[in-house]
């Protein structure tokens, strides 16, 4: 259950959004709207607890994230609209280092078949400077399919993908609400997908 | 534990993918510290006095030469962003960080002192003190400079103000190390010297990861 109550940010004096509160069950989702800096993405950092709200608090569990900070961190990825890629590494290395940074093992097979679902046959070795906007952004949403979460947030995942990308990445979505978890993402695209509310910032 | 060994690693892996930031650092502190014999000329007496000192003022600038992109550079792909979030520690993700700085850019120069060391006809004896004073001088140096780069990161012109933020905070260890070989030239003893060392650098382990990591907080907001 992950719920937010009146929340209110800005941006040094300018006030951004107030107000904002909603409630998100498993298998639901959250599709956050708003004109380009309408602060979609302030709101997706305070979700995750990166910025602070001016007012209001955000609660995983019922348990109030800024005090149960390291729970909360293990249940979630977010991914934000940088590449996320150190430039010097192959795709393979930048998997495996940031899962083992968040505390997990994976196995080369395990991020090899990653890579390879998300189309990146024969890209597993080259470092990630050569790759394009679009490759680098899909070595980052592999990251989906290696890290186990309760709860993703997603800042314009679609973002520099083609159509295929787009259709495997809504795949993805919905099978990670249909295995009941919850997503929370920014998007300019149309979702077809159950379950969702709507936010307008 | 686990979390500093990989981060650690992640940082020597990354750091010989870009060989030249790391030997640009050890070349300066090369090119500087040969200067001094160059430029003063033949005379033992007191090159042998400025020795210690060069030695130490080159390191201090050595260290700060490899700081602004202690966090710059993750700061700006936005793995910073994806470290801070992890569900491990993030104060032991950037110790692992400052003890690559630290192997990259502060272990390489306790080795070279000593040869460089000879060209201020130092003794056997005073050279091993400025190698130990290095040793426990440089790790203390990469903890107080990691303040410093987490306070400036994403600020304009943060290099030179990471300069000026970090020098004087700089200057006891200074006057502590470069006293330590003063003090054994002088037939004094160098405990105290060393031990006052020691002693800051268990404060800087014990405080600085925990003011890094709070400002680095701040930065990313």
């Amino acid at each position: 259950m992950f719920t937010a109550t009146d929340l209110a940010c800005s941006r040094g004096e300018r006030k951004l959004f107030h107000g904002i509160s909603f409630a998100l069950d498993r298998s639901e989702w959250l599709h956050v709207k708003g004109e380009n800096g309408a602060g979609k993405t302030t709101m997706l950092r305070t979700l995750v607890g990166l910025s602070p709200a001016d007012h209001g608090d955000v609660r995983w569990n019922g348990a109030d994230i800024r005090e149960h900070a390291d729970d909360y961190r293990r249940d979630f990825v977010y991914l934000g609209h940088q590449a996320g890629l150190k430039d010097e590494l192959t795709p393979v290395e930048n998997l495996k280092l940031a899962l083992m940074l968040d505390g997990f093992e994976p196995s080369e097979d395990m991020i090899v078949d990653a890579l390879h679902r998300m189309r990146l046959q024969g890209r597993e070795d080259l470092p990630a400077r050569v790759l394009s906007a679009g490759q680098r952004r899909r070595v980052l949403l592999a990251r989906l399919l290696l890290r186990p979460a309760k709860l993703w947030v997603l800042d314009e995942p679609f973002n520099a993908l083609d159509v295929a990308g787009i259709d495997l990445l809504r795949t993805m979505i919905r099978e990670h609400l249909d295995a009941g978890g919850i997503a929370v993402l920014t998007s300019h695209h149309v979702m077809p997908l159950e379950h969702g509310r709507e936010i307008q910032l | 534990m686990n979390t500093l060994v990989v981060s650690l690693r992640r940082d020597l892996l990354l750091a010989g993918r870009r060989r030249s930031e790391v030997l640009t650092a050890l070349f300066f502190f090369v090119v500087v510290v040969s200067l001094f014999p160059i430029g003063i000329g033949p005379e033992p007496a007191l090159l042998r006095r400025i020795g210690p000192g060069v030695l130490w003022v080159a390191a201090l600038l050595a260290t700060l030469l490899g700081l602004p992109r202690l966090f710059a550079a993750d700061h700006a792909d936005g793995t910073l962003e994806q470290m801070a979030l992890s569900s491990q520690s993030f104060a032991l993700q950037m110790v692992g960080k400052v003890a690559a700085h630290w192997l990259l850019c502060g272990l390489p120069l306790v080795v070279l002192a000593p040869v460089l060391g000879l060209q201020f006809g130092l003794e056997a004896d005073q050279l091993g003190i400025l190698m130990l004073s290095l040793l426990i001088g440089t790790p203390l140096l990469s903890l107080i400079g990691s303040i410093g780069a987490a306070l400036t990161l994403g600020v304009r012109g943060g290099g030179v103000l990471l300069s000026l933020l970090v020098l004087p905070l700089f200057i006891p260890a200074l006057v502590v190390g470069a006293g330590s070989v003063e003090a054994q030239s002088a037939g004094l003893g160098v405990q105290g010297h060393l031990s006052i060392l020691g002693a800051m650098l268990v404060l800087a382990a014990f405080f600085a990861p925990w003011a890094t990591t709070a400002s680095l907080r701040i930065a990313m907001e």
